[in-house]
């Protein structure tokens, strides 16, 4: 995994003129062949990971009331097109651009000038962009369902912009962009972003539905949870299917070449992800009496959340288990939750958030390879790497919640303050898609042959015949 | 002079409810999708771990009007097809209806049954 991202200067500007000298690529005629491989396959995966767009799409709008799908789907909708936006004016460039400022802490180049600039290994900068940008994208949705049928839209599109011009990109030049954590006698490993991608999502959904507060009716008068059953489960099943179609362009992708080591990369990211599911379905029978579907996608999510980080350094077996824990730990987080009253429709907090920082700490546990992110071989703890490595993800993942947690708890109590972070309650109980966004997702046509539009519409729409 | 039969039946049994009333003659009736609780109450189900009730059950409503005469006919007609012992199977009653129209043909009374 010798072509893992980290964006040193002076590679950076071999690199460019190696790709400015086109006669040099026409000289050898392998190297053309796998810079053109690479840079289509990269393309291919950024793909897969903007297709999960529409997977978190679907599961947030299945778990959720009919009532709400059209500002569901609009805020997936919006927290794309925001974010990728704000990702390549001001994020990209606080990510990967500029020099290493205060130790590794900061680093600032105008986005797209960064764009332009920056090359990873063997990938134009263009193809770099795309693939981070599909990313940064990840990142901000994963909010949308933890704030799922109370959030004023406004707000909503608001802290879209914010969290991947601003927030996401700090911890990207920690990690990724070759910032303090990368610095480290022992540097950080994340492959494809449990913690970085996933946590950041997830730590932020924690603060919106931590200051938000639940869903009117979500606990009894005793504060006991009472369940809002979601809309769709097919939405939910089928959202699932597409984010773990769409993570075989996230986890083999992240090796951002067309190598050797993607194929073990996507079968161990299967593998994870099947006994996810599994497990939390296993457990949450046992618990419940029931095997609850939503519950089972969950454990899908978590089993890839939590091999995403440690997919390049360990082996088959332990991503199994890896996956396995991830699909374990989901059922009870979610219960977890609940009872502190911290509202997720969705299980957004504990399938990114809490499943993210497991699978980003199993790298100590587990680590065999050198993803290039460890630079040693046996750095985990079963192989003889002693706790070198744990005290590293432990400072990541202890350092990126606490910058999470104060930089959107601040956003959103600021938003809070400002323009409201939430709907009123008439407009809670009404349903946002008819006052937020004028109509509803489902019911203008109501269904019966020969019916005019007013049968069904919430507004009767006059005859103009 | 005129009666409307009503039912309330468990989904599933429709078909052969409309089957014997169709048999026995009767030449319409109105459907709809219903919901509700008797004597079987609500039951507790859990959703991604938490609990909650179910109140409402999924019921059929058949509607069937009548002359006095056929009433009772009727009534035992749905209550055979419909039954199948368990809990839950629903209920019929009757009310009288002092007016009914047929609308194509302005036939009113007893003529528009």
């Amino acid at each position: 995994m010798k072509r893992k991202l980290i964006v040193g200067s002076v590679l950076s500007a071999v690199l460019v003129l190696v790709l400015a000298s086109p006669a040099m690529a026409q000289e050898d005629p392998s190297y053309a062949t796998q810079f053109v491989l690479d840079n289509l396959w990269i393309f291919m995966a950024g793909i897969l990971v903007f297709f999960m767009q529409a997977g978190f799409a679907l599961v947030e709008a299945g778990l959720t009331r009919s009532k709400n799908v059209s500002n569901i789907m609009m805020k997936n909708l919006m927290d794309m097109s925001a974010g990728v936006l704000a990702f390549a004016i001001i994020g990209f460039g606080i990510g990967f651009g500029g020099d290493q400022l205060l130790g590794g802490w900061f680093g600032f180049d105008l986005g797209i000038a960064g764009v332009e600039d920056t090359v990873a290994d063997g990938l134009l900068p263009s193809t770099f962009f795309f693939f981070q940008a599909a990313f940064a994208a990840t990142a901000a949705t994963i909010v949308s369902g933890a704030m799922a049928e109370r959030t004023k839209f406004k707000s909503y599109f608001v802290y879209s912009f914010f969290i991947t011009a601003l927030i996401y990109p700090v911890v990207l030049r920690w990690t990724w962009g070759g910032g303090w954590l990368a610095q480290l006698e022992f540097p950080f490993s994340d492959f494809a972003g449990s913690t970085i991608v996933h946590g950041t999502g997830g730590w932020a959904a924690l603060m919106g539905a931590l200051i938000l507060g639940p869903r009117i009716g979500r606990y009894t008068k005793s504060g006991k949870p009472r369940a809002i059953p979601g809309h769709s489960i097919p939405f939910v099943v089928l959202g699932a299917l597409i984010l773990f179609i769409g993570w075989f362009g996230f986890n083999p992708g992240s090796e951002l070449a067309a190598d050797e080591f993607v194929m073990p990369i996507a079968l161990k990211t299967l593998l994870a992800a099947a006994a996810g599911a599994i497990t939390a379905m296993a457990i949450n029978w046992t618990k419940d009496g029931k095997p609850d579907v939503s519950i089972a996608a969950n454990g899908l999510l978590a089993g890839l959340v939590a091999v995403t980080a440690p997919v390049g350094a360990v082996e088959t077996w332990a991503a199994v288990l890896i996956g396995a824990i991830g699909g374990a730990i989901v059922v009870f987080s979610v219960g977890f939750f609940d009872r502190l009253k911290i509202d997720d429709p969705v299980g957004a907090i504990s399938v990114h958030g809490v499943v993210g920082t497991w699978g980003t700490l199993s790298i100590a546990l587990f680590a065999r390879y050198d993803d290039a992110f460890l630079g040693r071989e046996n750095a985990g703890l079963f192989y003889g790497g002693g706790l070198d490595q744990f005290w590293t993800q432990l400072i990541f993942v202890v350092v990126h919640f606490v910058f999470v947690t104060a930089a959107a708890g601040a956003l959103f109590l600021a938003l809070k303050k400002t323009i409201g972070l939430r709907v009123s309650e008439e407009e809670e109980i009404a349903g946002l898609d008819v006052l937020e966004h004028g109509s509803p997702g489902y019911g203008h046509d109501p269904g019966i042959p020969g019916a005019g539009p007013i049968g069904g519409a919430r507004t009767p729409v006059p005859d103009r015949s | 002079m005129l009666q409307l039969v009503t039912a309330v039946i468990q989904p599933h049994r429709l078909e052969t409810v409309k089957e014997a009333l169709t048999e026995a003659g009767v030449a319409g009736m109105t459907v709809t999708e219903a919901s509700g609780f008797g004597r079987q109450g609500s039951h507790t189900e859990t959703y991604r771990g938490a609990e909650y009730e179910v109140d409402f059950i999924p019921k059929v409503k058949i509607e069937v009007l009548c002359t006095d005469d056929d009433a009772a006919r009727i009534t035992d007609t749905i209550a055979a097809a419909a039954g199948s012992g368990g809990i839950g199977d629903g209920k019929i009653w009757s009310t009288p209806v002092s007016s009914a129209v047929r609308i194509r043909t302005g036939e009113r009374g007893l003529e528009a049954v």
